[in-house]
């Protein structure tokens, strides 16, 4: 062993020069904690895909339901066969004269078959039964009077009732609302238990790796030197969760049915247009979600440990 | 006795040849300092004061507090009464950050080394750099692990290194950045007496170079050997005080 100090001024050291060994690099490898926190972040966010999925069709849903239930209204006529004919002519010259309706017309014998067709069949004889007459309306911007409108046709065809589909169409809003309300608070209860999952993680890893962190406090490293490695793994372990997950929730709601008629709200499960775009947002929200996460956890352990 | 007054000769002259003598700063005092850890004191109305590129032993039996003792002086434990200051700051008075950037003017060697088992032995020495942010001259680090002749094992995992190696390793991570104060908590513990003999010559030198040390150990013959050596005080823990010891080591 040389004992000689000649050529050695300790205080020089520092100088410019190659990194020996990078920060990231001071905090070991491996640890359970990784694949945790990896599978976590992606089966959060393949969950989060579908709560984004049923928050936008939802909302979808109750604007097309609003947007088409309020434009139109429907007028019932119930009189006698003979007085049909007369009482629906005339609430039709009626509605060209009201301002504010942009169109109005009766519904074909066909139309209104089908319309009860689910209930009575394709054979229902439409002749036999007093089934009332139905004029469809449809509003100009803006609309008409609706209690000006009802007292006129008091007055010409008393049978004659106005239905502005108020009553369908609240509840109708209110519960795709709701929905809508309920998808965005699952994912916001995603978040925050992805949260709570990295915070546990990464507190855990703290504890596992206590004597490399007292070793780095005692060689003079800060809380935020220390914090720093683990923030940052656990956000890339996040990003790459998240990502995985993002994917794999994306091929799975590509894969749902087509919107059809048929199929009715379910088969519209699903992105439209740049709503796919969405979910491309949730990685890059779970790395900041992990990123706050595990620094809070990181500090709060560094004071409890050091 | 010829060799005490050889001794007495060195002190003055390594005395006269500290960098920091004239200077009044006190690196690391401790007065009226007592800890506990929760039952009764361990240490009592202690009054220490390090002057700058002084020489200082701890001694005293297990579990007296000497362990105790170094970790107030880096600021890992805080006095229940009295106060440590180190390098003029009250220990009580720093905020973690304080307490990271003091512990890089001092250089720490425990007796079980504290590395980090996953990291090579050249990127362990060059931790006190790598957590302050700076990077370390790879050819100043040949130069430190050939001072401590552990060139060959530069790239060895601390786990494979002989007791004797860590602790030559853990000097020289101790000294890589310079710092004024070197602290050693039983460097010798785990070594033969050879390999005691060389590693207290490390010391010796960075104290002719101006390092103020502080060694703690029960090893009585050490502390002979350091004092035919270089100017040393022993200071001994005994009823948890600490006392300057005479001439009966």
């Amino acid at each position: 062993m040389s004992l000689s100090l000649q050529n050695l001024s300790l205080p020089r050291f520092g100088r410019d020069a190659t990194p020996v060994n990078p920060a990231h690099s001071v905090v070991p490898q491996s640890g359970p904690t990784a694949t945790l926190t990896t599978f976590t972040a992606g089966a959060m966010t393949f969950l989060c895909v579908f709560a984004l999925a049923l928050s936008l069709a939802s909302g979808r849903l109750a604007d097309r339901w609003s947007d088409a239930l309020a434009r139109t209204a429907t007028i019932r006529i119930s009189a006698p066969p003979d007085q049909m004919k007369l009482q629906t002519d005339a609430i039709l010259t009626l509605l060209a004269s009201t301002p504010g309706v942009a169109s109005s017309r009766a519904l074909t014998d066909a139309e209104q078959r089908a319309l009860l067709e689910p209930w009575f069949g394709p054979d229902l004889p439409l002749d036999a039964l007093p089934i009332p007459r139905l004029i469809e309306i449809v509003e100009a911007d803006p609309g008409y009077d609706g209690e000006g409108l009802r007292q006129r046709l008091a007055a010409e065809a008393p049978g004659a009732v106005l239905d502005d589909h108020t009553r369908w169409r609240r509840p109708l809003a209110e519960a795709a609302g709701r929905i809508r309300l309920l998808g965005i608070l699952s994912i916001g209860l995603i978040g925050a238990a992805m949260a709570a999952m990295i915070t546990l993680a990464a507190s855990a890893a703290l504890a596992a790796n206590a004597e490399v962190i007292r070793v780095l406090r005692l060689v003079g490293a800060k809380d935020s030197y220390i914090a720093r490695a683990f923030v940052r793994r656990f956000t890339v372990r996040s990003f790459t969760g998240a990502t995985i997950g993002a994917v794999a929730g994306l091929i799975g709601v590509a894969f749902l049915p087509a919107a059809d008629a048929a199929g009715g709200f379910l088969t519209g499960l699903g992105f439209v247009g740049s709503g796919w775009l969405w979910p491309f947002a949730l990685p890059p929200l779970a790395a900041l979600l992990a990123f706050a996460a595990t620094r809070r956890a990181a500090f709060a352990k560094l004071k409890e440990l050091t | 006795m010829e060799s005490a007054v050889l001794a007495a000769r060195r002190a003055v002259f390594a005395e006269n040849a500290r960098p920091n003598r004239g200077r009044e700063k006190c690196v690391i005092a401790f007065q009226n300092v007592a800890h506990s850890y929760g039952g009764g004191d361990l240490l009592t109305d202690v009054s220490v004061r390090l002057a700058p590129g002084s020489f200082h032993f701890l001694t005293g039996p297990s579990g007296s507090g000497k362990s105790t003792f170094l970790k107030l002086a880096y600021a890992e434990l805080y006095p229940t009464a009295g106060e440590v200051t180190i390098f003029d700051r009250d220990t009580q008075t720093l905020t973690r950050d304080d307490v990271a950037i003091t512990r890089r003017r001092i250089g720490i060697v425990h007796q079980d080394c504290k590395f980090l088992d996953h990291l090579s032995l050249a990127a362990n020495m060059a931790l006190p750099f790598t957590v302050a942010g700076r990077e370390c001259d790879p050819q100043d680090l040949d130069d430190l692990l050939a001072w401590v002749g552990l060139k060959h094992l530069a790239n060895a995992l601390p786990p494979s290194l002989s007791g004797g190696e860590r602790q030559r390793a853990a000097l020289a991570r101790a000294v890589i950045v310079g710092p004024e104060v070197i602290l050693a908590d039983e460097p010798t513990g785990n070594v033969d007496w050879e390999m005691s003999l060389r590693i207290l010559t490390l010391l010796v030198e960075l104290n002719r170079m101006g390092k103020t040390i502080l060694v703690a150990t029960h090893d009585l013959n050490l502390i002979r050997q350091a004092k035919s050596q270089v100017a040393t005080r022993v200071l001994r823990i005994a009823q948890q005080k600490v006392q300057l010891a005479g001439a009966d080591l």
